[in-house]
């Protein structure tokens, strides 16, 4: 590993331990330790929940048991930009289903899939509660609403 | 000590236009989906460019999500006047006639609020509108209306009366009296007693007790607790607090989902600023009441929705749902009673406290008081938020105030309480909407998304999609539902793939009563709704699709037959060239055919054909 990435884990391991020293004692931290540990890390890596584990003292599998319940965690490694498409009521009868087509069509890749060079991830969630604009997507963190297949390449593009 | 009275006579007149215009723009979650951002900038730049003295500020939802972007325009001593579907190119006009020359632009303008002024004539008035007109704006008064990020605004228009009111003036006892009388009903959905369940905290023993507001809005087609929260963080936060003194609690949480972080920043950006005020925190309004706020921010899991799977995940646990009694009002958050209510639910509070629980009684139906907020979304014209008194009839909601069905289109039904709930047909529509009602109906209140179904929807493709979305999220815990919902998805898909048989229905239909019947929490108990009602109400379209290998509406892929009209077709090859499977020949100039045992079922060909010569059956 060269220089530049030892000094990027640095930074990322004393950020973690700045999160587990805010937190040190909070009862009932452990999901928002994740939180802030994905924020960081992007993912959450096995050896981090590992030593999150350590720190508070309890079982690895208790962590693991979180963090595999919550679909907001996840455990490899993701793309820059995540495409979050709506998958709720609204977004289903005005053709979410769609626009998921088109996108997987676009990027060539599927749900829960990332792209060869790593720049989108591509996945769906149960309802972003922008119904009145349905179909809507996110891309990190701003809404598109009122979609069609159509506008899909040039929101695309931006990113 | 902070004199409320004192400081909401100092704030009067600050909340109408003062002595400059000012433009305002709806950025709520949907406001900058639909690029309420851009029009903010292009105001900007706009009355920067013709160098005019403007306030530009931002607001919540107004609830007209259809027209979004949503820009309020307000002359001094003039109505305020809000305009709909605003882009950056229309911004240049619309400063010009209306701030510049003093006339609104008619066409644009959706309503105007008239606040004592002379109205502009031409302009719907908000409370006669065809929108706004059947609507009862209690828990939504302040949304769109005022700026929600600031404590001033709440406090101008009425915000922490009640509050004072209850550590002045009342005993926990009244207080609790008082929303009894009132009538309130939980509005998370099951509608249980608000008063009763604060008197079981009240009276269980312990000295430490919790408040919790459950603000997991997981159901897909409902956004009215994001847009509360968006729009009205305060008076939750004020609603939590009185409940805290009604029931003897110091401590309290939300716990709001992950997928909603407009919210969560507006919900810190107002404790922090009432905790400056000395409205929550320490000592409150120097009476010794304490109460002190935590945020939750949910991390993706719709099970946590369940009260006793919401407290295992704000203890950092894994969120399934235990065996209820004991109920949290005994036994809730690390063992301690706890009080949990939903957003809307606690918003209702305060106003039920300053106006007195026999006025929200007057409201609504015999046992269901007062108003409920809806989303309303799906095939028709105004998709928005809205809040109406209990009683009023689905057709109301569906044909006067959302305007009726997309593009003229036929009704088919609409589905009420998200994947707990059911779908109603036509024959439904003048059903009082009411608790009682509509679970007689066989769908429920629901925390009230409300999604509006037209011809084109196949209601065997809607439970599937209900199914798909509960076996998804069913935590595993309990059998009938883990089990349960995975048997029950596997007979909709063949079904929509047109391989179902007769006796498909009775196993669909047994299967849902065992799983209605002994699931362990209200996400399994509630979830064979959707699969029971469209079987109750849409049998023939189960049927078609099993007996005739026919989709009625056209959706569901497997079933359909697209054909080529040779009378219509002129030979010119872009079907075939947009076919992906080769299903497509003929000679050029020459009707074309297509090959059923080739056929994906795309619709690619149809998309392309410029005569309509290809249809789908």
């Amino acid at each position: 590993m060269d220089a530049s990435g030892n000094n990027d884990m640095n930074i990322k391991a004393k950020a973690l331990a700045d999160v587990l020293e805010r937190y040190g004692g909070t009862k009932g931290a452990l999901i928002p330790i994740l939180q802030e540990a994905q924020e960081i890390y992007g993912y959450l890596p096995r050896e981090i929940m590992q030593e999150i584990a350590k720190k508070l003292k309890i079982p690895f599998s208790q962590v693991y048991g979180v963090a595999t319940f919550y679909t907001q965690f996840h455990l490899k490694p993701r793309g820059q930009n995540i495409i979050r498409i709506c998958q709720g009521t609204a977004c289903h009868v005005r053709g979410g289903a769609r626009l998921l087509e088109a996108i997987s069509k676009a990027l060539g890749i599927g749900k829960n899939e990332t792209t060869a060079d790593g720049r989108f991830t591509l996945e769906t969630v149960a309802c972003l509660g922008s119904c009145g604009l349905a179909p809507v997507m996110m891309i990190n963190e701003e809404t598109y609403g009122r979609l069609t297949p159509e506008k899909i390449p040039a929101i695309l593009e931006k990113y | 000590m902070l004199d409320l009275k004192e400081w909401r006579d100092s704030l009067q007149g600050r909340l109408r236009p003062g002595d400059r215009p000012s433009l305002t723009v709806g950025m709520s979650t949907c406001g900058q989906a639909a690029g309420g951002a851009r029009v903010m900038a292009a105001l900007e730049e706009e009355a920067g460019r013709l160098g005019l003295q403007v306030d530009i500020n931002q607001t919540s939802c107004i609830g007209m999500c259809y027209a979004e972007p949503v820009v309020e325009v307000a002359l001094p001593g003039k109505p305020r006047v809000f305009y709909g579907h605003v882009t950056p190119e229309r911004v240049p006009v619309l400063i010009e006639k209306h701030v510049v020359q003093g006339e609104p632009v008619r066409e644009w303008a959706l309503v105007q609020v008239e606040d004592g002024t002379v109205p502009y004539d031409g302009i719907p008035v908000m409370g006669t509108s065809p929108y706004y007109g059947c609507q009862v704006r209690v828990v939504t008064s302040r949304l769109g209306l005022t700026d929600p990020e600031s404590l001033d605004a709440y406090v101008a228009t009425g915000g922490y009366e009640a509050l004072e009111k209850v550590l002045r003036r009342m005993t926990p006892e009244e207080v609790i009296e008082e929303i009894k009388a009132s009538g309130l009903r939980g509005r998370g959905g099951a509608g249980f007693p608000t008063g009763l369940k604060w008197s079981f905290t009240r009276q269980a023993p312990g000295d430490k007790k919790y408040v919790v507001c459950n603000a997991d809005e997981g159901d897909p087609g409902a956004f009215m607790d994001r847009s509360v929260l968006e729009g009205d963080p305060f008076t939750v936060i004020e609603g939590m607090t009185i409940a805290a003194y009604a029931v003897g609690a110091d401590e309290g949480y939300i716990y709001c989902r992950a997928e909603y972080p407009l919210a969560i920043k507006r919900l810190k950006t107002a404790i922090a600023a009432a905790e400056e005020k000395g409205l929550l925190g320490r000592d409150i309004l120097g009476t010794g009441f304490n109460f002190e706020l935590h945020i939750k921010a949910g991390a993706g899991a719709f099970v946590c929705g369940e009260e006793t799977a919401l407290l295992a995940s704000i203890e950092g646990r894994r969120g399934m749902p235990r065996v209820r009694p004991p109920f949290p009002a005994q036994q809730g958050l690390w063992g301690k009673p706890t009080n949990i209510n939903n957003v809307e639910t606690y918003a209702n509070v305060p106003f039920i406290i300053k106006n007195g629980g026999r006025w929200f009684a007057a409201m609504g139906t015999e046992k269901s008081k007062g108003t409920k907020v809806f989303c309303l979304t799906g095939k028709i014209k105004n998709t928005g938020l809205i809040e109406v008194p209990m009683g009023i009839t689905l057709r109301e909601i569906i044909f006067d105030i959302a305007g009726g069905i997309q593009d003229d289109k036929q009704f088919k039904a609409v589905q009420i309480g998200g994947p707990s709930g059911g779908c109603l047909p036509e024959d439904k529509l003048d059903l009082p909407v009411d608790y009682d009602s509509l679970t007689a109906a066989g769908a429920i209140m629901g925390s009230g998304g409300m999604v509006v179904m037209d011809e084109n929807t196949c209601m065997v493709d809607v439970a599937r999609f209900f199914l798909n979305f509960t076996q998804a999220e069913s935590c595993g815990k309990c059998t009938p539902c883990r089990e349960g919902t995975k048997r029950m998805l596997e007979i909709l898909t063949r079904i929509c793939e047109g391989e179902g048989r007769m006796e498909d229905l009775d196993t669909l239909e047994a299967l849902a009563r065992v799983v209605k019947n002994t699931a362990l929490c209200g996400l399994g108990q509630t979830c064979p709704n959707p699969v029971l009602s469209t079987l109750h109400y849409f049998r023939h379209e189960y049927e078609a699709h099993i007996k005739d290998k026919r989709c009625p509406a056209h959706v569901c892929q497997a079933l359909l037959v697209y054909t080529i009209d040779a009378e219509k077709c002129t030979g010119c090859g872009a079907c075939a060239r947009a076919c992906p499977s080769g299903a497509i020949s003929g000679e050029k100039k020459q009707p074309h055919r297509i090959d059923p045992a080739l056929c994906i079922k795309c619709g690619s060909c149809m998309e392309k054909c410029k005569f309509g010569a290809i249809s789908r059956l």
